[in-house]
C-alpha cells in the first residue's frame, strides 16, 4: 500500500511503506569510560583520546589534513516540541549541545598527567580532535564526559541493530589503539548507562515523524508502552535507587533516573518523552522524536525489538490507532516494574484496572499486529520485509517472558544478565550487594569480547544474533544504502581531504580552485541515497567535477 | 472450497491420532547434570575472565553525568 492511499502526504514517509516497522531512525550511544590504572582522569580528556585514537585507526585525519568537522549550523537543542525555544540563560550548560566543547590546560593536564603535560601537554590542547564524522555516516565525538556513536540514519530495525553494532566495533578499535600506546593508561569502555554512584549517561533512539501529528498524541500513545517495553529491552542493573543504595536487581539500566513524565532536560529531570525538537531535516514535514528513556543494548534481539517495535507503535500513533490505555502516575509505575523481575507486579490505568507489563505490551501488540495487517506491511511475501518478522520476534520473546524465561534469557538482556548472577548466588552464595555481583554487572558491559561477558555468552551461543558478524563489520565501514547516511559516508571516504564539515543535513566541501565553500544541504533523510547518488559517486574521483555535476555548476565555477 | 471444508476436520483428526505425542521423558539425570555442567563451565570461565579485586574495582568504576 503506498503512503498515498492512506491519505497522509506521500512525501512524508519519502517513499518508506507506512504502518509498520520501516521509518527513518538512529541510536546515540554514550559509553562509559574508565580507566582503571589512572583513577580521577578527566572523562572529557580521555573521551577526546578515544576519538583521537579511532582518528589514528582510519586514517581519516593523515588523508586529510584535517578530520571532518562538525558543523553546528543547524543545531537548536533548546527547541520545545510543544512549541517554544528555551532562553540560551535557563538553560543547563550541559543542554548547549550547539557549541563545540572546549578543552583548557587544566583538563589537559588532568587527563594526561603531570609528566605527560611536562612534555608536551600544553600543546596537544590545540590539536584534540572531539569530533568526528565516519565513513559509515557515523557521527563519532565527545558529549559532556562521554565518548558518543550516533549512528547514521537507517530505515529499519535490522539494519538499526547492525549500525549501532557497527559503533561497538568503532570503540573496540579505539581501544585496542589506546592499549597499543605505552606512554598512556589504556582506557575500557562500557556499553551500560549508569555507574551506580547516583549518575546516569544515555542511550537514544530517534524516529523521524511527519511533523502533523500532534504531540499530545504522541505522549498519550507512548507513554505507556515506554513504561513497560523494558521487559524485553531493559538491560538489567544491580541495584536499586540512584546510588544503588537499596541491594537487589532490576529489570532497566536507567529507570531509576527518571523523574518526570514530559520535558525538555536530558540531563537533569530526566523525562519519559523528550521533547526536543531538532528535526535534523526539512522542519515543516518532519519531527525527529529523541527517545531517551531506553537503555543501551548489547543483546541483538533486545535492540531489534526495541526499535522494531517503537517504530510500530509511532505508526499507531500516526493513524489515530493507539490502545486507549492511561497509567497512574506513569513514573513510579516504570520504577515499580523495573524491579519486579517476577513481571507479576501490576500498575493501576486511569480507568481503575490493575494490568501487568506483561498484559499492556500484548495490547500494543495486538493493536499494532492489526494496523500491520490492514495496512498490508505486515505479510510475509508482499509486505515491507520487516514488520512480518518484528511482529514475530515481538510475539514470541511475549510467550516467552510469560511461560519459558529460561528460553527467553537467551535474546532477553536483563533476563540474560539475570541469569548469570543467578549462576554466580547459587554457586558462591553471594548476596545482591556483594561486589562479586556489581562486577558481573559492570563487566557484562565491557566492549572487548574477551573481557566482555554478554560477548562470553555470545561466544557459547547463549545469546542468540539477529544480525551475523559480517554485517556488522561491513557496517563499521559502510554506511547505509538507503538514507542520507550514503551521501554523507561517501563523501568522507571518497572526499575527506575536500571536506571542512559535515552534519546530518548537510556536507561542507573546500574543493581547491574554487572561490567559496560549497554547502551541500541533505535536509530530506531519504534522498541522498545509493540509487540517487551512487552513479555520481561512481563517475567521479575528484571533488571539483562531482560537485559541478551534483549542483549543476560548469567545471571551475 | 465445500470439499475442503468437510475433509479438515478429518484430517485434523488423523493428525491428533497420529501425532499424539508419546509423553515427554521426565529429564534424564545425564542432561540435568549435563546443564549445571554448562553453567559451571561458564561460571569457571567467567572467573577467569573477571577482574581481580571486585571491590577496588567497581569502587573506582565513577562516572561524570551524561544525557
Amino acid at each position: 500500500m503506498t503512503a498515498a492511499a492512506t491519505g497522509r502526504p506521500a512525501d512524508v514517509s519519502g517513499g518508506l511503506p507506512v504502518g509498520g516497522a520501516m521509518r527513518v531512525m538512529g541510536s546515540e550511544t554514550e559509553y562509559g569510560i574508565h580507566a582503571p590504572s589512572a583513577p580521577g582522569a578527566n572523562a572529557t580528556m580521555m573521551s577526546a583520546r578515544v576519538i583521537q585514537a579511532y582518528a589514528q585507526v582510519t586514517r581519516q585525519r593523515a588523508a586529510g589534513g584535517a578530520e571532518t568537522r562538525w558543523d553546528y549550523t543547524d543545531e537548536e537543542p533548546l527547541h520545545d516540541a510543544r512549541g517554544w525555544t528555551l532562553e540560551r540563560s535557563a538553560a543547563a550548560p550541559e543542554q548547549l549541545t550547539d557549541q563545540p566543547p572546549v578543552l583548557d590546560a587544566e583538563a589537559v593536564a588532568l587527563a594526561y598527567g603531570r609528566a605527560e603535560l611536562e612534555h608536551d601537554g600544553e600543546d596537544e590542547s590545540g590539536t584534540l580532535l572531539m569530533n568526528m564524522v565516519l565513513g559509515n555516516g557515523a557521527r563519532l565525538y565527545v558529549d559532556h564526559a562521554h565518548p558518543e556513536y550516533s549512528s547514521p540514519e537507517v530505515t529499519n530495525p535490522r539494519d538499526a541493530v547492525a549500525w549501532d553494532a557497527a559503533g561497538d566495533l568503532v570503540a573496540l578499535a579505539a581501544v585496542r589503539r589506546l592499549a597499543s600506546d605505552r606512554d598512556l593508561p589504556p582506557i575500557n569502555l562500557y556499553k551500560n548507562n549508569t555507574d551506580n554512584k547516583s549518575v546516569s549517561y544515555g542511550s537514544h533512539e530517534n524516529y523521524l515523524m511527519p511533523r502533523n501529528v500532534p504531540f499530545g498524541d504522541i505522549v498519550r500513545g507512548l507513554t505507556p508502552f515506554f513504561v513497560t517495553r523494558q521487559i524485553i529491552c531493559g538491560s538489567g542493573r544491580v541495584g536499586r535507587g540512584q546510588d544503588s543504595s537499596r541491594p537487589g536487581y532490576q529489570i532497566s539500566q536507567r529507570a531509576d533516573f527518571f523523574e518526570t513524565e514530559v520535558g525538555l532536560e536530558t540531563t537533569i529531570r530526566r523525562p519519559i518523552i523528550n521533547t526536543r525538537d531538532e528535526p535534523h531535516a526539512t522542519a515543516d514535514k518532519y519531527r525527529r522524536l529523541h527517545v531517551i528513556i531506553g537503555d543501551a543494548n548489547l543483546s541483538q534481539t533486545s535492540n531489534y525489538l526495541k526499535f522494531g517495535t517503537t517504530a510500530m507503535v509511532l505508526s499507531l500513533i500516526e493513524a489515530g490507532l493507539a490502545p486507549r490505555v492511561e497509567i497512574h502516575e506513569p513514573v513510579a509505575a516504570l520504577q515499580a516494574i523495573s524491579h519486579d523481575t517476577s513481571l507479576k507486579a501490576t500498575v493501576r490505568l486511569l480507568d481503575g484496572r490493575r494490568i501487568t507489563a506483561l498484559d499492556l505490551q500484548w495490547i500494543y501488540y495486538e493493536a499494532a499486529a492489526k494496523h500491520a495487517q490492514d495496512t498490508g506491511v505486515a505479510d510475509a511475501v508482499e509486505g515491507d520485509g520487516h514488520t512480518h518478522a518484528v511482529l514475530e520476534r515481538w510475539s514470541a520473546t511475549l510467550t516467552e517472558l510469560g511461560s519459558d524465561r529460561a528460553a527467553a534469557a537467551s535474546s532477553v538482556e536483563w533476563l540474560a544478565k539475570l541469569s548469570l548472577l543467578e549462576g554466580y548466588r547459587d554457586r558462591d552464595g553471594l548476596d545482591w550487594d556483594n561486589a562479586r555481583l556489581g562486577l558481573v554487572d559492570l563487566q557484562w558491559a565491557d566492549i572487548r569480547p574477551e573481557k566482555g561477558l554478554y560477548y562470553r555468552l555470545l561466544a557459547r551461543d547463549r545469546m542468540k544474533r539477529m544480525v551475523d558478524d559480517e554485517t556488522i563489520q561491513r557496517a563499521m565501514t559502510e554506511p547505509p544504502s538507503d538514507t542520507r547516511a550514503y551521501f554523507r559516508g561517501r563523501c568522507v571516504s571518497r572526499f575527506g581531504t575536500d571536506l571542512v564539515g559535515a552534519s546530518w543535513d548537510s556536507v561542507i566541501f573546500d574543493v581547491p580552485g574554487r572561490g567559496r565553500l560549497q554547502r551541500v544541504p541533505t535536509r530530506e533523510p531519504l534522498r541522498g541515497t545509493e540509487a540517487l547518488t551512487g552513479a555520481l559517486f561512481a563517475r567521479h574521483r575528484e571533488a571539483g567535477p562531482f560537485l559541478a555535476e551534483l549542483l549543476g555548476l560548469s567545471p571551475g565555477s | 472450497m465445500a470439499g475442503q471444508e468437510q475433509q479438515q476436520p478429518q484430517s485434523r483428526d488423523t493428525a491428533v491420532d497420529e501425532d499424539i505425542p508419546a509423553a515427554p521423558p521426565a529429564p534424564a539425570e545425564g542432561q540435568a547434570s549435563a546443564a549445571t555442567q554448562g553453567v559451571d563451565d561458564l561460571l569457571d570461565e567467567i572467573d577467569g575472565v573477571l577482574e581481580s579485586n571486585a571491590e577496588e574495582f567497581v569502587r573506582a568504576f565513577v562516572q561524570k553525568g551524561g544525557q
